[in-house]
């Protein structure tokens, strides 16, 4: 296989709080290719967003660090750069997309200045150019009367139409990866496809790579290659969309799974997980998930078991999988 | 509705009526100060010995001081100088301040330390004693009024700002922003300051207020405007040796004094309501 365009190996974030230091990221590690979609799935507090941000670097508090972990772009250790040369690696390689529009962009900046602004700041020019070029990228995401529109302050526009203007604000500096931080949770279902789709046409437009991270199952269906899910800032399965969604190894995905209502089912309890997620005090020892699981077994609480790999590039963390298929024997990859 | 006209809209909208009385009033002062040899009845530095304190009349309708000179006209070219104390001493603490207090609140740290505890050490002293000691130092005049101005007037603004800045360095904007590669500078100057800044004009607004009143009171202790150049608080100064006998000297540029702050106080009050802050 060639070179990753992005490898994360053994990131992990601690926080310190008043009952010590917690690992809220422990050790994740996954790959991107070019042109990948990788849904990184997990519920609230999987560490699915810290994970993400402290690959950029941008952790929101100062009592949050990053004290081992890999991040490698096109082959290359970024980790260690100092902060000023990171910078450029900011947008210009990996952009980033938000949950809520509303709040991420400013609110006193005219969209289209904001655009330019980016435009200018990554690849210079004349502010006519930056002109044009925003104005071009707002119609490319969808936006109706460009010219008109970029003359708009963020209030003015509807929840969808920040979620692209937010998007064209990334493609600004033309990145070569976007992470999408639960782009589509904020907005109604109809314009949740409309921004997906958008996010595809981009990936096969222009050859983006995207991060997405969502709790939705069902939006990682219809739009990931291949899919990362996380539980207590761990990995727990890694594998493509197809083989993962078809045939789950770790019961959290299984679980996950069976938490999705279909549609004409009538009648059928929704099944849910029971329990509730660990918080960072309180992580369980061993697997994370072995209070919750429903096919724990006595080994579950005392070590934590590793990456075990079903399928050459289909991975689980489990001692007791779901389904049938034992493990490949020996080789282990993560 | 096109985004240009709703912005339009946004701007224009209602109007709260202090803020559109307070603009008529600081108007009314412009026109004043910029045709002041058009409307000023006589030559505010000219002598008519004949005339000396005269009561209000159709020929001085504010009357005369002692040296002869029309009060009316004296009050209508000082309107050009205070005018000026209240923009300069307000526009230079405001730009310093506001950096300050971004760069204070922004890096925080050791840097925020610094700075607030300049801030303690300048607030320690009375703010008029302070004034007078740097008036003092550099010799009386209006330019040393503004420097010392600036010296002192900062720290309003800067601990205005900072506690913004330390709210708006954490909102979700700021990050989205630093995620985008932006350099601190760009981050701080382009994007949290002009959020932060509402509050601080509106709060300039009731500093003039204050800068006015300083500059007139500098002037009346001798340490600002010399005399003859017409302004207000030198004219108080003057006319009180003549209160019992003639009173119309000093409450003329008094009630100018007065109708002036007057008119910034409601400008700060309709501004705030209109752009939702609190003064």
């Amino acid at each position: 296989m060639s070179t990753p365009l992005l490898k994360v190996d053994g990131l992990t974030v601690e926080t310190k709080t008043e009952t010590g230091t917690h690992r809220i990221v422990d050790g994740v590690s996954f790959e991107l290719q070019k042109g990948e979609i990788l849904g990184l799935v997990g519920e609230s507090g999987s560490g699915k967003t810290m994970a993400c941000r402290a690959l950029l670097r941008l952790l929101p508090s100062s009592r949050l660090s990053i004290p081992k972990g890999s991040v490698r772009l096109d082959g290359k250790e970024v980790m260690d750069l100092p902060e000023d040369q990171f910078r450029a690696i900011r947008g210009k390689r990996i952009g980033m997309i938000f949950q809520n529009p509303a709040s991420h962009l400013d609110p006193v900046m005219r969209i289209g200045d904001q655009i330019a602004e980016s435009v200018r700041f990554h690849h210079g020019g004349s502010k006519r150019a930056a002109e044009e070029r925003t104005i071009e990228l707002l119609q490319q995401v969808g936006i109706p009367d460009p010219k008109e529109r970029s003359r708009a302050f963020p209030h003015e526009f509807s929840g969808g139409m920040r979620q692209r203007a937010m998007i064209a604000l990334a493609l600004a500096c033309d990145p070569d990866i976007l992470i999408a931080d639960e782009p589509t949770t904020a907005l109604d279902v109809t314009v949740q496809a409309q921004i997906l789709r958008l996010l595809k046409e981009l990936r096969d437009a222009r050859g983006l790579s995207i991060i997405f991270i969502t709790h939705d199952l069902g939006v990682v269906a219809q739009l990931c290659d291949s899919i990362c899910v996380l539980y207590g800032g761990r990995v727990c399965e890694h594998g493509p969309k197809e083989r993962l969604l078809a045939a789950p190894r770790h019961p959290y995905t299984a679980g996950l799974m069976g938490c999705q209502p279909a549609i004409g089912a009538t009648g059928e309890r929704l099944r849910t997980i029971p329990g509730y997620p660990p918080t960072v005090d309180a992580m369980p020892t061993g697997c994370r998930f072995h209070p919750r699981c429903s096919n724990e077994v006595a080994e579950c609480s005392r070590r934590q078991p590793p990456l075990e790999a079903y399928e050459p590039d289909h991975v689980a963390a489990c001692y007791n999988p779901v389904g049938e298929a034992a493990a490949l024997p020996a080789k282990e990859s993560a | 509705m096109s985004a240009r006209r709703r912005g339009l809209r946004r701007l224009t909208g209602h109007v709260p009526q202090p803020l559109m009385i307070g603009a008529g009033i600081l108007i009314f002062f412009i026109v004043l100060a910029v045709g002041a040899p058009v409307i000023a009845p006589y030559d505010p530095i000219y002598q008519d010995i004949s005339a000396r304190l005269a009561p209000p009349s159709l020929v001085h309708p504010f009357g005369t001081d002692n040296f002869g000179r029309d009060i009316l006209s004296r009050v209508i070219w000082s309107t050009r100088i205070d005018l000026q104390i209240a923009f300069l001493g307000v526009i230079f603490p405001f730009i310093i301040g506001t950096a300050a207090g971004t760069i204070a609140g922004y890096f925080g740290g050791l840097t925020d330390t610094l700075f607030m505890r300049l801030i303690d050490i300048v607030l320690a002293f009375p703010f008029l004693v302070l004034m007078l000691a740097i008036i003092a130092i550099l010799g009386p005049g209006l330019a040393s009024f503004y420097i010392a101005m600036a010296l002192v007037g900062w720290v309003s603004y800067a601990r205005l700002v900072r506690a913004q800045i330390l709210v708006l360095k954490q909102s979700d904007f700021a990050m989205a922003a630093k995620s985008l590669g932006f350099s601190h500078w760009r981050i701080m100057f382009r994007h949290l300051l002009p959020n932060a800044l509402i509050g601080s004009i509106v709060f300039a607004m009731s500093d003039a207020v204050l800068v006015l009143l300083n500059g007139a009171a500098i002037s009346y202790l001798g340490l600002g405007v010399q005399p003859p150049t017409a302004e207000w608080g030198i004219m108080v100064a003057e006319g009180q040796a003549f209160i019992s006998i003639a009173w119309w000297i000093a409450t003329f540029p008094g009630l100018a004094i007065v109708l002036l702050a007057f008119g910034f106080s409601l400008l700060a009050d309709g501004l705030g309501e209109k752009l939702g802050v609190r003064p």
